[in-house]
């Protein structure tokens, strides 16, 4: 209490210092109207006021697809890089600039196809990242092809007939790797709840791994239709160590007692398909953190060099 | 000359020796070359080294694939390459021994130390294969002399396994007279991290095979050495490049294991944290280059190395790191190719793909250092050109650097070389992230943590603020700006100098690893009042300048490669279709000039005689430029 006591003092003190949602926004997104991206920016906007993180202290990293894109729009430094392989840039980042803070942005098929490989071994090795996965089921941007998320039978234009295999489940794969320190859901359509993940997201120590359902407009508005309009299709995950927020329990009847610290109950429920589950499906933040174990003093230069100097007389004839 | 020592052995004088040491994968091979290697350097000698490595940990034993071992060249004077043929060799069976005469390996003549007990051997199949081995290396005037190795091994060990190669040792001292003193000193030091008994044990063992040969051999050969003025250490092309990163201030290595680029890790892994540095096992070769690009993006000039199968795997990332100028320094340990080729096998086949790999335009910086000395240098300079120029940085070594072991000056360390040039200051207004000074397309390297700094780099085209363009104006500049960079750094070297006369009648242009052997191969045709120079090219790209100014002094200039280029005169293949080395090709493009090439890719090291040979051929019979 008295930290956040503090801090309010620091504001009111120099109250220009205090920076709102919107400073935290560089230009408008580019995306379709009614993209469930937009919802996660400014989600992330709201966190980054509240947290009222420096913008040259954060980084933003991002591979390609519209999710992608997220970086261009965030007052903070971006890395746009290359398809799949944002979680390797970041992890380097992470490692050698631990004070930063490190955002990573992904989509569906950035994420789980292209990128499988980068997130498995992130998982596993628990760098301290804010990660979001923005699900849209659906190739966006080169426009309406098949992800390994797409629900099985939805056509698209390299499935035309329907997609043939049931789609891969994120949390799942995430969930059964050894390591994973925090995995969470939540929906595009339910902001108070996508921020609430975000912030518990922010707060963990280690890779927190934040699946965000959300819909294309151009291609796959409809695949949480059902759920959308009748909110008994989903169930909420709550916990005291969980994710909650005002208005939730007048949303969502159907509500889970579910202790995150378990994770045999974790993966039980995130395998099951009967409803859709938001909230927090596993935290543990006594995990090892890769960039934590891996933290090395600095050395000086002198000594460097005096090291080297001893390190060639083992050479030396 | 010779004389006769106390022994009543004879005692030939020769310049230099070239000595193998044979056995099954597992034998121990390394060490007794690695100690015989280390103590003929400290006794003064020029020594080069190179492994003979089987691709399987454990290859069928006995076997002509099995073949481990190491061949140590040594002499008064300098010795830059692994030289022609052996004159002495030490085999643990016929059948290692036989593989290396299917190399040609020996000369003739040469002396082969082999195990007795094969011969008479209980087993009929083993007595019949070495009975049909011998007869096959029969044609060959070698002087085999048949040694109880394993019998000697066993008086003074229960397991000759672990024992014959320190027996070899204490043969190779007596017939060298290496000094058993530096022999002890360096057996106590390979075993340091074992009980005292080990030592001893090994000691023994040496001990014993000097004794043994003293009464049974009856020969011995006298190199004699000119102790070096000034301080030397000895060492291989990886661990070379791994204390030369060190030394550049480099902190980041990442990579995945791929031969034989891997025990540059190894070295770092030992030792980098003491410097501040670590060393990050990725879980593909992708990641790798991904993980350095983040930490180099964080600030650091970060490492990574590979090899050709892995090489082509960065390549979307290094056109990443060279678009967005985000410094890199990459390290390939060359092997054979394509796909995974030789693996623990040189060739200099990733020049063309460390130029070209990536889709579009992406310019970057190429070095090849020529010596294992040029491996530590390399890394220093490689860090500097990266962060100066913003960009990536190619190391080309090859797997003959790379565990090829060869005494050079101790390097004095700068502490310039550490430097951190990162500035922190915040940005003024209108500084922008790739505000290119058009002159010479550098701009100032703006990090996350830098007041006011705030972009998002990114892969696609952009414009000084870094904002994606796809106008045609923007994407012109963005090309120009990182291929100028290029044409700047080239205007900082010199243009590489010519060994021998400035004029003649031949040019021999080479790259990397094979200048000892071509300088040996010119030595000995100038010697014969040939009219022959070379040349050894560093950088690729930029190639150094004033190469066709260089060129134009020769009737003829030719390229001599560890790669593949095709033959005119073999089917299909005419001036039209012939298909050229690629150093030659990419000089050829670059100067216009007729220049011919003389490639081999045996997956070993280029001899000097053969290399001599094809200066001569081409001397005598190619056509003028």
């Amino acid at each position: 209490m008295s930290n956040i006591a503090i801090s309010l003092l620091d504001i009111e003190d120099d109250a220009s210092q205090c920076l709102v949602a919107e400073d935290y926004q560089t230009r408008v997104g580019k995306w379709c109207a009614g993209c469930g991206d937009f919802g996660a920016l400014n989600a992330i906007k709201r966190l980054l006021a509240k947290e009222q993180l420096q913008p040259e202290k954060m980084a933003f990293v991002s591979g390609i697809g519209c999710s992608s894109r997220f970086p261009h729009y965030v007052n903070a430094y971006g890395f746009h890089g290359i398809h799949g392989r944002a979680l390797t840039i970041a992890t380097g980042l992470k490692l050698t600039r631990p004070e930063l803070d490190v955002f990573v942005v992904m989509g569906d098929g950035d994420c789980t196809s292209i990128g499988a490989g980068h997130w498995i071994h992130a998982t596993r090795y628990n760098p301290n990242l804010t990660v979001l996965l923005l699900d849209n089921n659906i190739y966006g941007l080169t426009k309406n092809q098949t992800s390994p998320t797409t629900p099985q039978g939805y056509a698209s234009n390299t499935t035309p007939r329907g997609s043939f295999l049931p789609a891969l489940n994120p949390l799942q794969a995430t969930l059964g790797v050894s390591n994973a320190s925090f995995v969470a859901q939540t929906a595009d359509w339910v902001p108070a709840h996508l921020y609430a993940t975000l912030q518990a997201a922010y707060e963990h120590p280690g890779f927190s791994f934040v699946r965000i359902l959300q819909r294309c407009p151009k291609f796959t508005s409809d695949v949480f239709a059902e759920q959308i309009k009748d909110p008994d299709l989903t169930e909420l995950l709550v916990h005291e160590n969980g994710v909650d927020a005002p208005g939730l329990d007048k949303l969502f009847k159907a509500r889970r007692e579910h202790d995150p610290k378990d994770i045999d109950a974790a993966r039980a429920l995130a395998q099951r398909t009967d409803k859709l589950r938001l909230g927090m499906f596993f935290r543990n933040d006594s995990f090892p953190v890769y960039d934590e174990i891996r933290a090395v003093p600095p050395v000086t230069v002198e000594d460097k060099i005096a090291r080297l100097n001893k390190e060639f007389d083992r050479y030396a004839v | 000359m010779n004389r006769t020592a106390n022994s009543g052995a004879t005692i030939t004088a020769v310049p230099e020796h070239t000595v193998e040491i044979i056995t099954n994968s597992g034998e121990g091979a390394q060490k007794c070359a690695q100690i015989f290697g280390q103590t003929c350097a400290k006794m003064g000698n020029g020594v080069w080294t190179v492994e003979i490595i089987p691709a399987e940990i454990e290859p069928p034993a006995h076997t002509v694939t099995s073949t481990s071992g190491n061949i140590i060249r040594f002499g008064t004077n300098k010795i830059t390459n692994w030289g022609d043929q052996s004159k002495l060799a030490i085999a643990f069976n016929e059948q290692v021994c036989l593989s290396r005469h299917r190399l040609d390996s020996f000369e003739d003549g040469c002396i082969i130390l082999h195990e007795s007990m094969w011969e008479t051997h209980e087993d009929e199949n083993i007595r019949a294969a070495y009975a049909e081995a011998m007869q096959e290396m029969s044609g060959k005037n070698y002087r085999f002399i048949p040694v109880p190795i394993e019998e000697e091994t066993l008086k003074i060990v229960d397991n000759a396994q672990h024992g014959k190669n320190m027996f070899a040792l204490g043969l190779l001292t007596e017939i060298y007279q290496r000094d058993l003193a530096l022999i002890e000193k360096q057996i106590a030091h390979i075993f340091k991290h074992k009980s005292a008994k080990v030592t001893e044990v090994n000691i023994e063992l040496v001990k014993h095979g000097i004794a043994w040969a003293r009464e049974n051999l009856g020969f011995q050969f006298d190199i004699a050495s000119v102790p070096a003025e000034e301080s030397r250490v000895v060492m291989n092309g990886n661990q070379a490049a791994a204390l030369g990163a060190i030394a550049a201030g480099m902190e980041f290595c990442a990579m995945y294991p791929i031969t034989p680029a891997t025990s540059v890790s190894h070295e770092l892994a030992a030792i980098f944290e003491n410097y501040g540095g670590m060393v990050h096992q990725a879980e593909d070769e992708i990641a790798a280059a991904g993980v350095a690009l983040g930490a180099s993006y964080g600030g650091k000039v970060a490492l990574t190395v590979t090899s050709g199968p892995g090489l082509a795997l960065k390549t979307e990332f290094l056109a990443l790191a060279i678009m967005t100028e985000i410094p890199l320094v990459v390290l390939d340990v060359q092997r054979g190719g394509p796909s995974t080729g030789l693996p623990t096998k040189v060739e200099q086949s990733d020049l063309l793909a460390a130029l070209y790999a990536q889709p579009g335009d992406a310019p970057k910086v190429v070095i090849a250092p020529r010596s294992i000395e040029e491996c530590f240098h390399s890394m220093v300079t490689a860090r500097r050109i990266a962060e100066t120029f913003r960009c990536v940085v190619l190391v080309l070594t090859d797997a003959n650097l790379a565990s090829g072991v060869q005494q050079f000056t101790r390097p004095e360390f700068d502490a310039r070389w550490q430097q951190n040039p990162i500035d922190f200051s915040p940005l003024t207004d209108g500084l922008r992230p790739y505000d290119w000074d058009t002159e010479t397309g550098l701009s100032r390297r703006v990090i996350p943590g830098t007041p006011g700094g705030q972009h998002t780099v990114t892969g696609l085209a952009h414009d000084e603020e870094s904002r994606v363009s796809y106008d045609p104006e923007s994407n012109e500049r963005g090309c120009k700006m990182r291929s100028r960079k290029l044409a700047v750094f080239q205007s900082t070297l010199m243009p590489p100098p010519v060994y021998g006369d400035e004029e003649g009648d031949l040019l021999v242009v080479g790259w990397g690893s094979t200048q000892g052997a071509i300088e040996e191969a010119v030595d000995r045709a100038r010697n014969e009042g040939k009219k022959v120079s070379t040349c050894q090219l560093t950088f690729l790209s930029p190639l150094e300048p004033g190469l066709k100014e260089i060129f134009s002094h020769f009737k003829k200039v030719m390229t001599v490669e560890i790669n593949y280029s095709d033959t005119v005169g073999d089917p299909y293949i005419t001036e039209e279709t012939r298909r050229y080395g690629q150093l030659a090709w990419l000089l050829r493009a670059h100067t216009l000039v007729n220049i011919d090439c003389w490639t081999s890719c045996p997956g070993q090291p280029l001899r000097p005689n053969d290399i001599y040979n094809s200066l001569v051929a081409k001397l005598e019979t190619g056509a003028s430029k």
